[in-house]
């Protein structure tokens, strides 16, 4: 499986955010998308997961599964929000999100308690998600991308409110969905410590 | 879907949710009416339906514009728009789920209500027939005022203005079916007919309308 952009352009109001960007992306391989604030990082991803609509360009699945129309449908999107529900426990919102999504064909997801395991926080998945400390509500929110298997992730500054081995936890699942041939695009400050890598340096538009 | 259906369900009877909220809204209503008209029995009777139904109508519009805007904040809204899943039946499925929550105690609540009203019985058992019938279009209107309001930060008042026109057929229609359930001359099945086509027609164009709304205030 291959995931081709080509030519993609996003306009905000008046503002061409960004211009002509293209990539490939094999399976097994990451993006790692840098600039400085406001260079159109969230914007870029938010085109990516089909959320804003493209200027022009588009992204395109090569080898995907059949019956699959948009490389979206086959993406886990995790933003600045948690998409978790405060007053729901942290088991019944995973199972939620579990059911909801479904597995997208290709693989299984992990079962709740494994992955709540994954993110070291396996004894409170019976407290309401309000709960929980904003590091931990954001590891739980990586809990949501074991439960649905997904190929495509696409992580909006995952690692914001995390600390270090909570870092270190997540670029271990980077690394492991990768080697089950995923592709992950994320934009991020800190350097996430994975091998095989292409980077996109994003400058910001020019009035 | 179903697990939408069930995770709605229980997030509107946990704290904040706001089930409750609409039930006790409509009583409210309901009750300060004698207190205003005064203790005429017979005029009680008389505007009983229509109190109940204008009570309903008003406190299934309470609540309706967090149907998205709850969903949004948190970012969960994002991740309903990307999936395979038709839109629409999402939002057929929320509406539902909102309803189930909301419009279905309204249905339960209206015979205690009626009694406040000193309405008999067959007048409220159509009024509860008609409430039935009735609030599920209210929902569905309401959800295309919801989705439109989505990015507003103080919609509540906007959707509830937006709705009221669409929804003032369904009152009239609902109110019209009980008082020809209870008045002799007039036919009762016209009216009641009309208010479940206004009720079906709704549900088809009212999550077409949400979905549409929805995919247009992505930002």
């Amino acid at each position: 499986m291959r995931l081709l952009v080509e030519g993609l352009s996003a306009r905000r109001g008046e503002d061409l955010i960004f211009n002509d960007i293209s990539f490939a992306l094999a399976a097994g391989e990451a993006l790692i998308v840098t600039g400085p604030n406001g260079s159109g990082k969230s914007t870029l991803l938010r085109v990516l997961a089909g959320l804003l609509a493209a200027e022009s360009g588009g992204l395109f699945l090569e080898d995907g599964p059949p019956g699959f129309k948009h490389p979206h449908e086959l993406s886990h999107y995790l933003g600045h929000r948690n998409a978790m529900k405060r007053e729901l426990t942290v088991e019944e919102n995973l199972s939620f999100w579990q059911r909801f999504l479904g597995d997208a064909p290709g693989g299984t997801g992990t079962d709740l308690a494994a992955a709540a395991e994954a993110v070291g926080l396996a004894d409170i998945t019976h407290l309401p998600f309000g709960y929980l400390s904003a590091g931990q509500q954001r590891r739980m929110a990586m809990a949501k991308l074991l439960v649905a298997h997904r190929p495509i992730w696409i992580l909006d500054e995952p690692t914001a409110a995390l600390d270090a081995g909570a870092d270190r936890l997540f670029s271990g699942l980077v690394a492991a969905h990768l080697g089950r041939g995923g592709i992950v695009i994320t934009a991020t400050h800190q350097p996430l410590g994975i091998g095989q890598t292409q980077a996109l340096q994003m400058r910001g538009f020019v009035h | 879907m179903i697990a939408l259906f069930f995770r709605d369900l229980k997030l509107a009877v946990r704290a904040g949710g706001g089930a409750m909220l609409g039930v006790l809204f409509f009583m409210t209503v309901v009750a300060v009416i004698p207190f205003g008209v005064g203790p005429d029995l017979n005029l009680l009777a008389r505007i009983g339906p229509a109190i109940l139904w204008i009570g309903a109508l008003l406190a299934s519009l309470l609540g309706l514009d967090r149907l998205f805007q709850a969903e949004r904040e948190d970012g969960s809204l994002d991740l309903l728009l990307m999936q395979e899943t038709p839109l629409l039946l999402t939002v057929f499925v929320k509406c539902a789920a909102h309803w189930a929550a909301t419009g279905l105690p309204l249905v339960i609540a209206s015979p205690f209500l009626g009694l406040f009203m000193n309405m008999n019985e067959p007048a409220i058992g159509a009024t509860m027939l008609t409430l039935l019938a009735g609030t599920p279009a209210i929902t569905f209107i309401g959800a295309v005022g919801a989705a439109v309001a989505v990015a507003l930060p103080r919609g509540g008042l906007l959707v509830s203005i937006l709705v009221l026109p669409l929804a003032v057929p369904v009152l009239i229609f609902g109110v019209s079916a009980v008082y020809a359930a209870i008045e002799d001359p007039a036919p009762f099945l016209p009216p009641f007919m009309i208010l479940m086509a206004i009720t079906l027609f709704f549900a088809v164009i009212g999550p077409v309308a949400a979905a549409a709304a929805l995919r247009h205030s992505a930002d």
